[in-house]
């Protein structure tokens, strides 16, 4: 039958690629299998959470950059999150100003690319004086174009970091307070109203009565918008920070192994969109009742 | 009428959307403990006056006095007016994530600050004189029309208003149920709460209350209908 | 929210938000007005737009561009999809690829490798979406097929390629392809890139399709089937029509997206408008100058992504027939 057909064309193909795949690696002399992970590395990644010298393996780089991508991530979605709920409750706000202010903000972030916000952040910081004389815009505060240290020295990024870090928060909140205006919106006006005609003040109807009935229809978006973030956070290739994708593409060009180490990279990036779907559903759940 | 009587004082009120003058003038005085029903056709401004009344609409000209509480723009003394008035509207608009319960429970806690305890007392205490306690537990999309009209009554008299108004109470009910709302109505306003009903039902308005008011195109006329009726 | 007349308190919150605002906004005019450097445009606007392309030839990529307009104010006028639209994209992808090539009628041919900047941007985005579309439309279908087998694969499919990054998708493409492939088989570096781009837009657009294929009526297919029709004369005659018409905002919204996602071709060597810009600053004598050319270009992008984001919208009244 039909499926029989689709099964066996599916199956041709890919046993012909990987026919095809084989020769050509055998005949570039490049070896195959996950044997390149335990061998010295032979390149230097920027200093972060994971000490790494030249001499670690290639295991270690890739642990690196995963330990990177996962920060940069994690830091991206919880910021762009708390940014955007408030931007999408201010577009509501009945204070002109407010509301439009958060309007201008969506309208001009959504419409630029997010590579050309990370390339214009990264310009900007460059700016920064050079390593001897740090600007201190703020008691503890002391910016390089180097290194930012914040909190007397606590807190150290690289302006690679924080390039990405801006532009990603920035830029996925502008999505997500559209997420919150749409989901606040779609829940019926009579709601707010009997809220408020039982006495409870804007803030308190908002809290008990309106976002709860509005976080379903603000959170599969989301959830996509968190995705994104973890997806965006590969552009790091463009400005040199160490992510998973940069690492992943200098061990391409040092082993020759490019079946690999995009399937590892691949897998790293479907398991954390799924743990991230996953986990921001049972989080947030749909209540009963609506 | 001394004034520490009146419960609902409207001096002059004038309402306009954009260009539209909704609200014409409207003065009114309503004693507490008196039954009250505005009538009108649709569009006459019956629900923009209770929606002025408890500031969900601003007036542009005019005062607007509940329980003592002055209704303008002050979002405080707004907030104070609200806790004295408790609407049924037509809709009902009962919050669909709580549990009946919980719809009653909620502005009792977070406004009069009630313990949950004594809040859910109070909750039970009226959903049981209204004969849904059975419901208590469940959501409002499992009853049935009828039943969920009573929570949210319930939902109001937990409050302790002094003001009772309702939008179109029998508008989406069949006859039986439509009796029971009206000695409902009346037993509750027989304890000395003032109750103000918007209804376009003559005879409804002609059984539940003392008087009668009728509103056309957003003016207000008065029609004191003597109540003869016996079942008072 | 009904609005009140102000109160105190709104008046501060008002001056509380507008404070930063207004001392960020001075802040950035100071730097146009006085700091920047905008020579840099001045001199460097010309690569920008257009790339390497031979400045005596540069009419052409500038036709191109303004080329374009004529099948989006098409497809935004009309509320529903029809073959006409879809015959004018093809027309004005298919003209602006010869136009650019030359090699004709006296205009001197010009190799793909120096197009650049604007014209390259509206080429590889409305391209690799035209050939998308088809494959989208499959895929929706594939993902809804009674077939089991034809369901999982499709599904997996769809998730593999959204759940990767779209740099990934373009490394592999650049490094991954040429190792898949015979040796006598070679695909131009530019053709594969304009391939993975309709791949990975076929993922996400097959999820768009396929929510206006669930949202055609059921009573639709049973009316077909009714009439005699066949399942895939159904499929193709009455509910795809009508899917495709229903989300055709968030197909706008999609493209909206790619047309943004294009920039990345920078990673892998393309000059697109953003690689453009990219390399003008590279240049010894203007490096200093990113945020102006960034601006400059972030200004061009803006522009364009709010008027498409319009014509979204416009069509979203049109297909409701009343204003949304």
């Amino acid at each position: 039958m039909w499926q029989l057909a689709v099964i066996a064309v599916v199956c041709g193909a890919v046993t012909a690629i990987g026919a095809q795949t084989a020769v050509n690696l055998r005949a570039r002399g490049v070896a195959t299998g996950f044997g390149y992970l335990r061998r010295s590395a032979g390149f230097e990644i920027a200093p972060g959470l994971v000490p790494f010298s030249s001499s670690d393996s290639n295991a270690r780089a890739l642990a690196a950059g995963i330990v990177n991508t996962a920060r940069l991530s994690a830091l991206g979605i919880l910021t762009a999150a708390a940014l955007g709920v408030t931007i999408g409750i201010a577009r509501l706000s009945s204070i002109p100003t407010v509301a439009m202010l958060a309007r201008a903000y969506v309208d001009v972030v959504r419409n630029v690319p997010v590579l050309l916000q990370i390339l214009c952040w990264a310009a900007v910081l460059q700016r920064l004086p050079d390593a001897g004389l740090p600007w201190h815009p703020a008691p503890g505060v002391a910016l390089t174009n180097r290194e930012l240290s914040f909190l007397w020295g606590r807190v150290i990024v690289s302006p690679e970091f924080a390039a990405l870090f801006a532009a990603l928060s920035i830029y996925t909140a502008a999505f997500i307070a559209e997420n919150v205006r749409g989901g606040i919106a779609a829940v019926p006006r009579g709601q707010q109203e009997a809220a408020l005609a039982l006495g409870l003040s804007r803030l308190a109807a908002l809290r008990t009565v309106v976002l709860p009935q509005a976080l379903p229809v603000i959170m599969p978006p989301t959830i996509s918008q968190f995705v994104s973030v973890i997806k965006n956070s590969s552009l790091a290739t463009a400005i040199g920070y160490f992510d998973l994708m940069s690492i992943t593409n200098t061990t391409i060009n040092q082993t020759g192994q490019a079946v690999e180490a995009m399937a590892l990279a691949a897998l790293f990036y479907l398991t954390a969109s799924l743990a991230v779907a996953a986990s921001t559903r049972a989080l947030f759940g749909a209540r009963h009742g609506i | 009428m001394t004034p520490v009587d009146l419960e609902v004082e409207m001096r002059g009120v004038n309402k306009w959307y954009g260009r539209f003058h909704a609200l014409r003038d409207i003065t009114l005085d309503v004693r507490r403990g008196e039954r009250i029903a505005i009538c009108g056709p649709s569009g006459s401004g019956k629900s923009t006056l209770i929606r002025c009344l408890n500031g969900l609409e601003p007036h542009q000209s005019g005062t607007i006095r509940v329980a003592g509480h002055v209704v303008d723009e002050h979002p405080r003394r707004i907030q104070a007016a609200r806790r004295e008035i408790g609407i049924v509207f037509q809709h009902l608009h009962l919050f669909p994530h709580l549990t009946t319960l919980e719809n009653c429970t909620l502005a009792p806690i977070r406004v009069r600050r009630l313990s949950p305890i004594d809040a859910e007392a109070l909750a039970w205490h009226f959903l049981d004189r209204l004969n849904v306690a059975d419901q208590a537990r469940k959501y409002p999309a499992a009853l049935s029309g009828g039943q969920q009209q009573r929570v949210a009554l319930a939902r109001a008299l937990a409050m302790s208003p002094k003001v009772l108004v309702l939008d179109e109470p029998t508008s989406a009910l069949d006859p039986g149920t439509t009796e029971d709302v009206l000695a409902m109505l009346r037993s509750l306003a027989s304890e000395g709460r003032t109750v103000i009903c918007v209804t376009h039902d003559r005879t409804f308005a002609r059984n539940l209350a003392d008087r009668i008011v009728m509103m056309d195109a957003g003016t207000m006329a008065e029609s004191n209908l003597a109540m003869a009726s016996s079942d008072r | 929210m009904a609005s009140r007349a102000s109160g105190p308190g709104r008046v501060a919150v008002s001056l509380i938000a507008l404070a930063p605002a207004a001392y960020v906004g001075w802040r950035v005019a100071r730097w146009a007005l006085v700091d920047a450097g905008w020579g840099v445009i001045a001199d460097r606007y010309r690569f920008i737009l257009f790339g390497a392309y031979p400045i005596a030839e540069q009419w052409r990529p500038a036709i191109v561009c303004l080329l374009f307009a004529v099948p989006f104010g098409l497809t935004v006028a009309r509320a529903k999809w029809s073959r006409g639209v879809v015959a004018a994209w093809i027309a004005t992808e298919t003209t602006a690829v010869l136009l650019m090539h030359g090699g004709f009628a006296g205009l001197p041919e010009v190799p793909h490798d120096v197009w650049g900047g604007l014209p390259l941007t509206l080429m590889l985005s409305t391209t690799s979406f035209t050939l998308a579309m088809p494959v989208a439309i499959v895929l929706a279908f594939g993902r809804r097929s009674p077939m089991p087998a034809v369901r999982a694969l499709c599904s997996a499919w769809i998730e593999l390629i959204r759940g990767i990054p779209l740099v990934a998708l373009l490394f592999m493409a650049s490094v991954l392809v040429p190792l898949c492939l015979p040796d006598t088989l070679v695909i131009d570096k530019a053709i594969r890139i304009v391939l993975t781009f309709a791949v990975g837009v076929a993922a996400y657009e097959a999820e768009v399709v396929g929510a206006g294929i669930d949202g055609v009526p059921a009573a639709q297919r049973d009316a077909a089937a009714a009439l005699g029709l066949s399942p895939i004369q159904t499929a193709v005659q009455i509910v795809l029509p009508q899917a495709i018409g229903a989300s055709m905002p968030a197909t706008i919204n999609t493209f909206m997206a790619y047309f943004k996602d294009t920039t990345l071709v920078m990673i892998v060597g393309f000059f697109d408008l953003l690689g453009a810009a990219h390399a003008a600053i590279a240049d010894g004598r203007w490096a200093g100058y990113g945020v102006e050319v960034y601006v400059f270009t972030a200004l061009i992008y803006g522009v364009l992504c709010h008027a498409i984001a319009r014509g979204g919208a416009r069509l979203e009244r049109g297909a409701d027939g009343v204003s949304a």
